[in-house]
Order: C-alpha cells, then structure tokens, then sequence
C-alpha cells in the first residue's frame, strides 16, 4: 500500500509516495534518488545510513518512512553551505583522510556532527569520568561515540583526529 | 588524429617529483558529502526491476521444485527465475558461476531463485513467498581436527603444494630446542561496508554492468564467454566500490545471477543489491586454517628445521586452496625445511582471497611459534629473528631485493621503547590490568601482473588525458596513478584527466594481491614514455600513444619481496580477561611510498583489520545445518572505533627499481600480516597464557587470578 509523505531532505520539500513497508533509507535511496546515505547492512548494525533526522543523528535503516511525515532529514550532502562550502567536519576529514572507500563516510560525517552537537548539550555517555561536570570531547569520547560507525577500511585514526579537529579540541 | 598499435613496452625508470608527496586524495569531496555514486546508486534509464535473491536451505542436495505462484501473486513482482527459467550459461564448469543452471545444491545459501519486482520491499516479500522444496541430502560441513584431506595440485596464487629442503624430520630429531604446535584461524569474512552489487542493463547486444569489483576487466572476462557473449558486447564500469579486501577481486554467483537477470529483461535495468547475510555465503570468505608448525634450533635460537604442515578446507563444488604455509619458504634461514598443504572438501560456501590469503593465517601461525622459540630459548624476540636472517631466499637461492626486515624490527623497537620491555611475563600491571609487549614480522611479496595497458592522449590547452581500467576501491589509486602519471609525463597533476574503471579502457588487472600500482603504474609508465617518444614534449592536441606494458620487475632474478615488524601492547584484565590493544606500531619496508597520506590510511588500515582478527572476527558454522550462524555485523564482530587506540605506521626510505619504475612495491595488505601475532604474543607476556587460536577472546584469560600473585601495581 502506497502512502504519500512530505519530507524535507537537505532543505528542499519532497513528497514521496512509500510503501508503508518502506525504510527511511529506502525512501530516500529508492523513491528520492538521494543517495548520499548508504546502506551498508539494513539492520542498525553499520552506521552508514545516518542522517540528521529532526536535529539528531539517526539510522534511517531502523525506521519506516512513513513515521517520519513532515520530518527534516539532512545528510551529509545537505551539510555543505549554500556556497557549497563543505562542513568543517567534512573538511577536518579530508584534512586527516577519515575514509578509503567512502561507503561509510557520509554517515561517519553525520554521526560526527551529532557527536559534537551532543557534547556541547552535555550529554554523558558511558565513558564519562565525571557525570556531575559537563563532558569534555576527549579521545575517549569521540572512540565510544563514534563506535556506532563502522568502517572496515580501518580509517578510526583519521576519524578521531578529524572530530577532534572540527570539535575545537587540542 | 593519429593512434598507435598496443606494442608491449618495458619502461624505464621514472624520476620522482610529485611522487613521494601529499597529493590530495582525488575523490575525497565526493566521499565525505556522499556525492559518490555505488553500485546501484547510478541513475537508470527505463522501467527499474530490483531483483532479490532465494538461497538454499539446505547444505547438500537438489531443487525438486519452485513453487513462484504465491510470489507471482505479489502486487509489484513481475517475474520468478529458476534453474527451469533462467537463460542458459555457455559454459557451467564453474559450479559457483553456475547460478540457476540445473537442480544441485552445493551449500547452504547457494541462489536457487531470483525475484524481480518494481521496488525492492515487493521483490523482497517476493523472495520470502517463493517455495523452494529441496530434497536433502546427506552432508558434511564440519572442518574439525581429523577431517579427511587431500593435497591440491596447487595452492593459491600458483604457488606449489608441498616443499621440502634437506631432512626436516632428521634435524628436528636431534634440534636441542623444539617447538612443536598447533595453530588455528577461525572462518573470516571480508565485510566491506558496501555490499556485493550491482545493475545491469541488456540492451539487446549489449550488457551494461555498474558492478562493485575490484577489476571492470577481470569481470568481463569471466562473464562475457560464460553468457555467450563478445567481450566487446560486456561493459563493466565500477567508479566508487565500497571495500572489497579480496572479496571483489573474482566475479561471485551473484554478479552472474544479475547479469542473467537483465537477459531476462531486454531494455529494462535490473538492481541487485546483495544483503549482509546473503554474503556470508555468496561472496567468498577466509577459510579457517589449521597450522602444525614445528621448530628445531639451537640454544642460541638459531634454527636448524622447520616444518608447517597447513590444513584448510574448500567447497566440494570449487577448490580454492589457501596457501598458509608459503611465507615459511622464504621467512627464515633454516637448512632443513618441509611445508606441505592439505584440504578438506566439504558441503559449504566457496571460500576465496581475502587480505593476504595465505600470509595472513600462515604469518599468524609462524610467528607465534616463533615466540613460542623465544620463550624457550631465552633470546629476545628481536634477537631471535636477527639470528635467523637468511641472506639469499632460502625457497629459490635468488637473492633479494633488499631484505631491510631486520632495519624494520630495530627502528620499530627504537619507536616503541621495546628496550623497556620486562624479560618475564605477568611482570608489570597498570591497576587491574596485565600489560605485555610482543612483536612479529610481516611479509608479503611484490607482484607485477602482466597485460596491462594505458593510452595517453594530448588535448586542448596543453592538457593530457591517461586512461587505464584500473579500479580505485578506498586504496588511493585515483590520486596515486595521477602522481605516476604526472611524473611519467613531466606535467603537473593538474594537467592531467585520470579515466579510470570502465571497462572501455586499456585493459588493467585487479586491484589485488597488493599488485595494483605496481602492474597499473608501470603500464602508465610505459604509455608515458612511449608517448613522449612518438610525439614529443609538445604534441598536437588529439594524438594518443597507447601501450602495453612488458614486465620491468626482475622477477627471476630477484626475490621481490616487501617486509615489516609490527609492535604491540596490550593489557589484559586480571578479572574479565577482557583484551585490549593500547598500542600498535608497524614499521614496513614497501619501496617508494608514492603518496604518504593514502599510503599511511592503507597501513593503517591493514593494521586495523590484523587487530579484529586478533580480537572479534569468528565466523561460527553450525555443521548440522551447513550456515554460518554469525551472518550479521552484530554478531560476526569487526573492529570498531573504541577498539582502535594508539597506532602508527612507519616505513623506511627507500627505492626499489628492481620492482617498478616508480620505485615502490604494493602496501594494500602487508598491514594486516603479523599484526595479529604481535598482539597475540603480547597477551602472553602480559599473562603467561599462550592462545595459539584466533581470535584471542577473554575466555583465554578467566583463570588469570587463580595463576598469578597479586600485582604489584604500577610497574
């Protein structure tokens, strides 16, 4: 059974008919032909699929379209400035080659960014020392946050020094 | 405009400007905004069918019957392929290329349908509503300890079965020193995060395949004479590929199933995106490997014998035998010498190369042994290889290019602080943890593939284009071939448009067995030359040169080889046993290092990917059923951000002009060699518990306490 659902994908309006069974990866991939997320297992296991879903970082895998109306979806295309100017995430990974292949890297960069919006909100996570102080982006932290994020290129070193770059950290 | 003939060219050596620098990886805004377009990211034109695939469920046996009718009654599925349906293959005798072809089941997980429907949920529901009834047959997909074995007529990558150097048994007999041990890798899956896929399109005459490989040419080759077609009637293009690690150097079952698919279709282009699970079993794997190794030496740690005696096994419906013991043929100087394989021929997937095949398990084992040498005769680890250093190839008498592996051991232990290292085990802790040191070395042979080609043509504005059907797969080709490229014709890279992976292209070879710049490059090489030698250094726009490359690297006369000493810590918790790898270093000889950015990433990479095999990858087969149960990313394991701390790679300076005209050698897979018994003979000098099976899980280490005094703290 076909829906129609209106999405903001990278800050344009896009209303797509979707099967009720239809991901939220599937629908941008598939029906909007926006394919800067990835599918790398369809099961919220890689991370390759993550946009910024309604201001946070989400798996589009593990969510169907169709409980997402009116939802606003950034991906990593949508990161770039209206000049086109890329996001200092996607610089800092390109300063510190975060990727090889790539398949997993706009959701590396989307999860980056919500990484940091989350530090900055004081969120805690479970390699915080001090749950009482507000957290700092240490190593440590950017490791667990962007455990979420799989990448069988083996690019964390490149990762971890491009969050920490993009994050103001030393 | 004026072309010339494809002559083979032999190149000289090319003078180093832009190579040996940072060059911006070429592809890398298209990669971080997601601009990069995969397999079945490529637009279509026409009526897009997706296609999903029915795979046994059974390990042994026949298709009785498909049963497509629920299927067919789907809203969205257009049609149901069988082996009664699908268009007939030229040529079967590839029984894993054999897709739909006739009534056997080989192994679990073998395709025996396809669906074809207008959106991937329908062709997906479609798949789950076919009935397959299977007759089953009895079978046999346990590899375990005593399983009856053969010996190949070969191993992997041509090299021979069995070897043996003076009377290996007669001196281990009478060796004052002998290890003697049993070594196992588990089942391993290359996992690159883009799945195996692909659209084809049929036009009639043509078959069109975005595909994601590791080699557009290998591709065309295995498929068009088994469809029946011309090469000429099959395009292969893989622009962006996701990874591959080996598991996209062959054509699978899958590429045959898609392409059989849009025969089907005329006119209409057909997706096949393969799952995560199906690819544990459709897209070749690390077979487990079981290693005898035996170790005869002097007190002083000199070695007088050694045996590897390697076992695997295979698909009794395709061999591939994994050449595990090779790298003891030329590691180490010891007069007396015997390496045999052997295989079991079992009802499973068909395993293929994954990262090192061969070096990676066999290094594992040897150099856990070699450890376990060390342990016994009270000589440094460091020490104990320096003893054994050969100088010439033991295997072919040929002497080396430059063997710089005890350089890469000495700078490595110098980088480390190996100096420092405590000589007993369990002798320092940090709170709860045990912390060890180990070390390794790592292998891995320099490979030039023959037949590769490159057309280099002028263009307006004093530009050049260089074309070639080499396949960028994360490695940095695109952005190393141009610096190549740029050197080779004297221009900037700017000046320069790399066309790459189309098919269409001079004819390349896989990005492989670490051969790809060092075959791709030299081709470049060679057209450069050739085409400054036909038109000189200021060519009217339009004129091309395009040419084979003949074979530069001494391959007789030399022994080619790359080298490299991984240093690891690790720390071992006393109560949970919990393993983790504080630091990892490799210090690697590889020749001139084109790119230190892309190069340093493949490194490091490799030493990522010889950290979860150290640690998480195991692939579990239940033998009743004949599947791999650990079929997911959450439960077959691969290294994750918080497992990868301190870790570096090195390499020397250096030119080898003995390899390519570049002076480099392949860097793709020597990082994963030896990482994993480094890390493995760390865990024992932090414990005293030698794991001699991977992945070295904490279960190892649960008696810790019971074995060990208190620690005494900070050490």
């Amino acid at each position: 059974m076909d829906v129609d659902l209106t999405l903001t994908v990278d800050g344009a309006e896009r209303t797509v008919a979707v099967d009720t069974r239809t991901t939220l990866l599937d629908a941008l991939r598939e029906r909007l032909g926006v394919t800067n997320p990835k599918k790398g297992c369809d099961h919220g296991q890689c991370g390759s699929c993550t946009v910024i879903l309604d201001g946070r970082r989400h798996l589009t895998c593990l969510t169907l379209a169709v409980a997402h109306e009116g939802a606003e979806v950034v991906t990593a295309g949508g990161l770039r400035g209206a000049d086109g100017a890329l996001h200092p995430v996607q610089q800092a990974f390109l300063d510190h080659d975060g990727f090889q292949c790539g398949y997993c890297t706009p959701g590396q960069v989307c999860s980056a960014v919500g990484v940091l919006d989350e530090v900055r909100a004081g969120h805690r996570s479970h390699v915080t020392e001090d749950l009482e102080a507000d957290p700092e982006l240490t190593d440590d932290e950017i490791r667990e946050r962007m455990s979420g994020n799989l990448c069988r290129c083996g690019a964390y070193p490149g990762i971890l020094a491009a969050v920490r770059q993009a994050g103001g950290a030393a | 405009m004026s072309e010339q003939s494809p002559d083979e060219v032999v190149p000289e050596v090319v003078a180093p400007q832009v190579m040996g620098r940072h060059l911006d990886r070429q592809d890398g805004v298209e990669k971080v905004t997601g601009e990069a377009t995969y397999a079945v990211e490529h637009p279509v034109e026409g009526d897009l069918l997706h296609a999903w695939l029915v795979t046994s469920t059974v390990a042994r046996g026949r298709v009785v019957r498909v049963d497509a009718s629920a299927a067919l009654e789907h809203p969205g599925v257009e049609a149901v392929l069988d082996h009664e349906s699908a268009p007939r293959l030229a040529d079967t005798e590839d029984r894993e290329l054999a897709v739909l072809q006739d009534d056997r089941i080989g192994f679990r997980g073998q395709v025996v349908a396809l669906v074809l429907a207008t959106s991937s949920e329908a062709a997906r529901e479609g798949a789950a509503l076919v009935a397959v009834h299977q007759d089953a047959e009895a079978h046999e997909a346990a590899f375990a300890p005593g399983s009856a074995t053969y010996a190949p007529e070969e191993v992997n990558a041509g090299a021979e079965t069995d070897t043996v150097d003076g009377d290996p048994t007669a001196a281990l007999a009478a060796a004052p020193v002998v290890v003697d041990a049993v070594y196992e890798t588990p089942h391993e899956y290359n996992s690159p995060m883009e799945p195996h896929a692909a659209t084809a399109l049929w036009d009639g005459e043509r078959l069109t395949l975005h595909d994601s490989t590791q080699g557009v040419h290998p591709v065309r080759a295995t498929l068009a004479p088994l469809l029946g077609l011309e090469p000429e009637q099959v395009r292969v293009l893989a622009p962006y590929v996701g990874g591959g690690f080996g598991s996209k150097g062959l054509p699978h079952a899958p590429e045959v199933a898609v392409a059989l698919a849009a025969l089907s279709v005329p006119g209409r282009p057909v997706r096949l995106a393969v799952t995560r699970q199906q690819m544990f079993a459709l897209t070749g794997y690390r077979t487990a490997t079981r290693s005898r190794v035996r170790l005869g030496a002097e007190p002083d740690g000199r070695l007088v014998a050694l045996r590897h005696d390697a076992e695997s096994q295979t698909s009794r419906i395709k061999e591939f035998a994994e050449q595990t013991a090779t790298a003891a043929r030329m590691m180490y100087a010891a007069p007396h010498r015997a390496t045999t394989h052997r295989v079991a021929e079992l009802d499973v997937a068909v395993p293929s190369w994954m990262r090192a095949p061969g070096e990676m398990p066999g290094m594992y084992a040897h150099e856990v042994a070699m450890d376990e040498l060390a342990v016994a005769t009270g000589v440094d680890p460091i020490d104990l290889r320096v003893r054994n250093e050969p100088e010439v190839d033991p295997e072919t008498g040929n002497p080396f290019n430059d063997r710089r592996l005890v350089e890469c051991l000495h700078r490595g232990a110098e980088l480390f602080g190996w100096a420092e290292r405590p000589e007993g085990v369990r002798a320092r802790a940090e709170g709860d943890w045990w912390v060890g040191t180990g070390v390794a070395s790592a292998t891995y042979p320099m490979l030039w593939m023959p037949g590769n080609g490159a057309r280099v043509r002028s263009v307006e504005g004093g530009r050049y284009e260089v074309a070639i059907g080499a396949v960028d797969i994360g490695t940095g080709a695109r952005t190393v071939l141009l610096q190549v490229a740029s050197d080779a014709l004297g221009c900037p890279p700017e000046a320069i448009d790399l066309l790459v992976a189309d098919s269409e292209l001079p004819f390349a070879t896989v990005a492989g067995g670490s051969s790809g710049t060092s075959s791709w490059g030299t081709a470049i090489a060679a057209a450069a030359q050739q085409f400054r030698a036909d038109h000189g250094e200021h060519p009217d726009p339009g004129v091309a040169t395009t040419a084979t490359s003949g074979q530069y690297a001494d391959m007789s006369g030399h022994s080619l080889h790359s080298f490299g000493a991984v240093f690891a810590e690790t720390h071992v918790h006393r109560w949970t046993g919990e393993v983790r790898v504080e630091r990892l270093l490799g210090v690697y000889s590889v020749g001139r290092v084109i790119n230190p950015t892309t190069a340093r990433s493949q490194l490091l990479g490799g030493l990522v990917m010889g950290l979860s095999a150290a640690l998480h990858e195991e692939g579990w087969r239940d033998p009743r059923f004949g599947h791999t149960v650990t079929q997911d990313l959450a439960t077959y394991h691969v290294a994750a951000h918080a497992d990868v701390r301190d870790l570096r790679a090195e390499w020397l300076e250096e030119e080898d002009h003995l390899s390519t005209p570049m002076g480099s050698r392949g860097i793709g897979e020597i990082g994963i060699v030896g990482t994993a018994a480094a890390i493995a003979n760390a865990t024992h000098h932090a414990t005293g518990v030698r794991v001699r099976s991977l992945p070295v899980t904490a279960d190892h280490f649960l008696d810790l306490p019971a074995l060990a005094p208190e620690p005494a703290g900070k050490a």
